[in-house]
């Protein structure tokens, strides 16, 4: 017992040393991101159920140069696939001899709300569909041509041009259709649960020690609102599933499949998560 | 003839087969490590930790990796100490060896379930391990000795 009031005491200290470190280094920093004149949502009050009280874009977690590079447009590397996926767009594909314009016109118009939307329940599959895999049913169902890879560079291009029509607007995904609730609370079992022999969850880095180093990475909330991104440290982007994966092999545990059910569940409860954000695609991150 | 050959490379095995028994029985393996009263009073190997080699280890990406979330000054050639977890100076003078011990082993045990710091030297890990780390600890039991001996001398 005393032995135990002991480990207490100590932690405590240690806690409150910690602490002084923490608020001198290490909070998310007190600035405003405005891209093209349009000022970005990167705090938001959490919704309810929230473990946080406020959502905090990644964005706020990043250095001066990267924060700087994602607030011009010209600067951002991100903003050539956005660029490469507008050229898809009106590139006509497959047997059916369509574009995605042949029937979707505008994109600024018509696809304005759906990176702040999806995932969303897709009936026919009876899951959740991201945009990724909309735009593979689009191509296979309407357009007869081939689903795109994982990660095949078209992909991660026209999914940040679609994402990027709904630049500002405020993370809002319908948990009422379908199932969605269901997969929120699977997504959500998967975000506590430790993978690897690492032996961490999403939460051991993004809620427990949000705010503080690990070693010269500066934790976020882990926030998905920037996807795809552009990332620095492998000079190109970055889509959900492939940083989803990232994540879980840094625990030192198998990988689970992208678009898997998993983490078609963790994409459902973490969007839910950054409610609120704007829609940053494509984000620029370290 | 052949049996004339097999001969001393049967012995050879046995010698092997006997050396690799006297290690292993100096050495506790993971499931039988026993952690009473907030300490490990017994170290994992018959060798001593090396505090030089257990420094290495600390700050190794690839080994224990400490320093991604605990800063140490004395170690002011590493660039980037995180603060996930408390900074270490001092350590030795708030802990003895046997409580260090059972903190690197497995920290869980020590502070709570809830704790971040992963077992260094334990094999109840998460779901799904990389397959081809099965079955192993992320120290050795040397490696968990040296990093002891290494965390002993953070004095303040």
């Amino acid at each position: 017992m005393e032995k135990l009031a002991l480990a207490a005491g100590t932690a405590l200290c240690l806690a409150i040393t910690g602490f002084v470190i923490v608020t001198a280094s290490a909070d998310p920093v007190d600035d405003t991101l405005e891209i093209d004149g349009a000022e970005m949502i990167t705090r938001a009050p959490a919704p309810e159920g929230h473990p946080f009280d406020e959502v905090l874009s990644g964005w706020l977690f990043r250095e001066a140069e990267t924060r700087a590079t994602q607030e011009d447009s010209f600067e951002n590397p991100g903003m050539l696939a956005v660029e490469r996926g507008a050229e898809i767009w009106e590139t006509v594909e497959g047997t059916a001899g369509q574009s995605c314009a042949s029937c979707h016109e505008d994109a600024s118009v018509t696809m304005a709300d759906v990176g702040s939307t999806y995932p969303k329940w897709d009936a026919d599959s009876g899951k959740p569909i991201n945009v990724e895999g909309q735009i593979n049913k689009c191509r296979v169902e309407n357009m007869g041509a081939e689903p795109y890879a994982f990660d095949a560079e078209p992909q991660l291009s026209l999914t940040a041009f679609i994402k990027h029509q709904s630049l500002g607007k405020p993370v809002a995904i319908d948990l009422s259709e379908g199932e969605m609730q269901e997969w929120w609370e699977k997504g959500k079992e998967f975000y506590y649960t430790r993978t690897g022999q690492l032996d961490f969850s999403c939460s051991s880095c993004h809620e427990a020690s949000m705010g503080k180093y690990i070693r010269a990475d500066h934790l976020s909330q882990g926030q998905v609102n920037g996807f795809p991104t552009y990332r620095f440290n492998t000079g190109g982007m970055v889509s959900l599933h492939n940083r989803f994966r990232g994540c879980i092999r840094d625990t030192r545990a198998e990988m689970p499949a992208a678009f898997s059910d998993e983490l078609m569940a963790l994409e459902t409860y973490v969007t839910w998560r950054g409610t609120g954000l704007s829609v940053e695609t494509p984000a620029v991150r370290q | 003839m052949l049996s004339e050959l097999a001969k001393p490379l049967m012995a050879a095995v046995f010698v092997f087969a006997a050396m690799a028994a006297q290690a292993s029985a100096q050495e506790v393996a993971p499931a039988d490590v026993k952690i009473a009263d907030y300490a490990i009073s017994d170290p994992l190997t018959g060798s001593a930790g090396d505090a030089a080699a257990g420094a290495k280890t600390f700050a190794d990406r690839g080994l224990g990796n400490c320093l991604a979330c605990h800063a140490v000054s004395a170690l002011e050639t590493e660039q980037f100490h995180g603060n996930v977890g408390p900074a270490l100076d001092g350590v030795a003078d708030r802990w003895n060896a046997e409580e260090l011990r059972a903190i690197v082993v497995d920290a869980k045990q020590i502070f709570s379930e809830e704790t971040v710091m992963p077992a260094f030297y334990s094999l109840d890990y998460g779901i799904t391990p990389r397959k081809d780390l099965v079955g192993k600890t992320i120290l050795t039991a040397q490696q968990v000795e040296d990093v002891v001996a290494y965390l002993a001398t953070l004095k303040e």
